[in-house]
């Protein structure tokens, strides 16, 4: 089965996800990330769905929780890179991600964790 | 409908047509309806409807207008309500130039039947059908003419009316002037996230200065754009509101206290560069940072 790469950079992880989701899919970046949270002691995890143009309800709810496990393992989340239509679905969906960091690029995201990782 | 077995009415109108014509046209200038068109021209115009209408009878005298045979006289009546209409003429200009030929042609017929009643009657009822037919077409042409102008319009005030300006780097401004409806908002929306994406801003100011009116559908609307804003990760400040807005929020309950809100464009600015880590300096002055 397919799985996202999950990519080790000093303290951060970093999650790019270049195909359209599926549910199956979801689940399985949700168990692999918390695993690779807990072994590698990351303190920052850094998703970048700028590739992502389709979300439904489902997948937008798995962002969420990915970021709320991510928090609760000590990891400082940050999504970033949404496309316009993906903001707008997940807005009208009544998913705004409220708890969930965001930022316009990798850069950027980068920038905000950068304390998260100076912090050990 | 009551028509002949072989109504005479063609011959009749290609017979007279140089005298309905000149009848038609002395009527249409005596009257007021058609001042702003040239006799001129009312005489082509006329000429050319008239032509038609005789060919089209010709073929077809049903009085049905909307068969093949009608065909050239509808083009013609096209034609002339989309040039009188873009000369601004009102849609019943437009109707009595096609009604005002009944009475020539009813003199005609009055003249050829006059000792026959029934058959007055009958030719009458006849070229009365067609030529009501003809001039509620014309009506329909106008009012189609108009939805057409309308609707283009409105798309074009939709293009112009929600443009996103950059007022520094990173820093884009959307000021919003006019109601809010559903479909405004959702070009609104898209046109300030595509902006964010292709100038990499952090920060948006929406700045509601020109909106007469803000009700729960409109707050409802602002709270979406700042939510998908902050998905992408910027951030929005809501500008521009005045006493009465501010009222009417409340009032309704709209909870805008996740959001930055400022009385003025240009607090709202000074917020802005301070986040983006710019200072605004006197000429000759020391630097200090901008404060809210």
């Amino acid at each position: 089965m397919d799985r996202i790469p999950i990519l080790k950079f000093g303290e951060l992880l970093l999650v790019t996800i270049q195909v359209d989701m599926h549910d199956r899919l979801v689940m399985a970046l949700q168990e692999d990330l918390t695993e690779r949270i807990v072994s590698n002691r990351a303190r920052g995890v850094l998703i970048d769905i700028s590739a992502l143009e389709i979300v439904d309800s489902f997948i937008g709810r798995m962002l969420g929780n990915i970021a709320g496990m991510a928090r609760m393992l000590d990891a400082q989340t940050v999504v970033v890179g949404m496309q316009p239509a993906v903001a707008i679905t997940l807005v009208e969906l009544g998913l705004s991600l409220t708890g969930v960091r965001t930022a316009l690029n990798v850069e950027r995201g980068m920038r905000l964790l950068r304390p998260a990782a100076a912090e050990q | 409908m009551n028509a002949p077995v072989r109504s005479r009415l063609p011959e009749i109108l290609r017979g007279r047509e140089s005298a309905i014509l000149s009848e038609w046209v002395r009527l249409q200038i005596e009257t007021d309806g058609r001042r702003r068109v040239s006799p001129d021209s009312i005489r082509q115009q006329s000429r050319e409807l008239l032509a038609a209408i005789c060919d089209a009878v010709r073929h077809d005298t049903s009085g049905v207008i909307t068969t093949p045979e009608w065909a050239a006289a509808r083009g013609v009546v096209d034609r002339l309500t989309h040039s009188t209409l873009s000369e601004g003429a009102s849609a019943s200009e437009v109707a009595m130039f096609v009604f005002s030929l009944k009475q020539p042609i009813f003199a005609e017929l009055r003249r050829e039947y006059a000792g026959d009643a029934q058959l007055l009657a009958d030719e009458t009822w006849f070229a009365n059908t067609a030529v009501d037919r003809l001039g509620l077409y014309a009506t329909e042409v106008y009012q189609k003419a108009r939805n057409e102008i309308i609707m283009r319009q409105q798309a074009e005030m939709l293009e112009l009316s929600t443009p996103v300006v950059q007022l520094w780097q990173g820093i884009l401004a959307l000021p919003l002037i006019g109601t809010l409806d559903s479909a405004r908002t959702q070009v609104v929306m898209e046109n300030l996230l595509a902006a964010l994406v292709r100038e990499n801003a952090e920060i948006a100011i929406i700045d509601i200065t020109g909106v007469p009116t803000v009700d729960t559908l409109v707050a409802q609307h602002l709270l979406k754009t700042v939510a998908a804003a902050r998905l992408m990760g910027a951030e929005c400040i809501i500008s521009g509101i005045r006493p009465q807005i501010a009222q009417t929020i409340i009032h309704l309950g709209v909870d805008l206290a996740n959001v930055i809100t400022k009385a003025t464009l240009a607090d709202a600015f000074s917020v802005a560069l301070r986040r983006a880590g710019a200072t605004i300096t006197r000429a000759g002055a020391q630097p200090h940072a901008v404060t809210a």
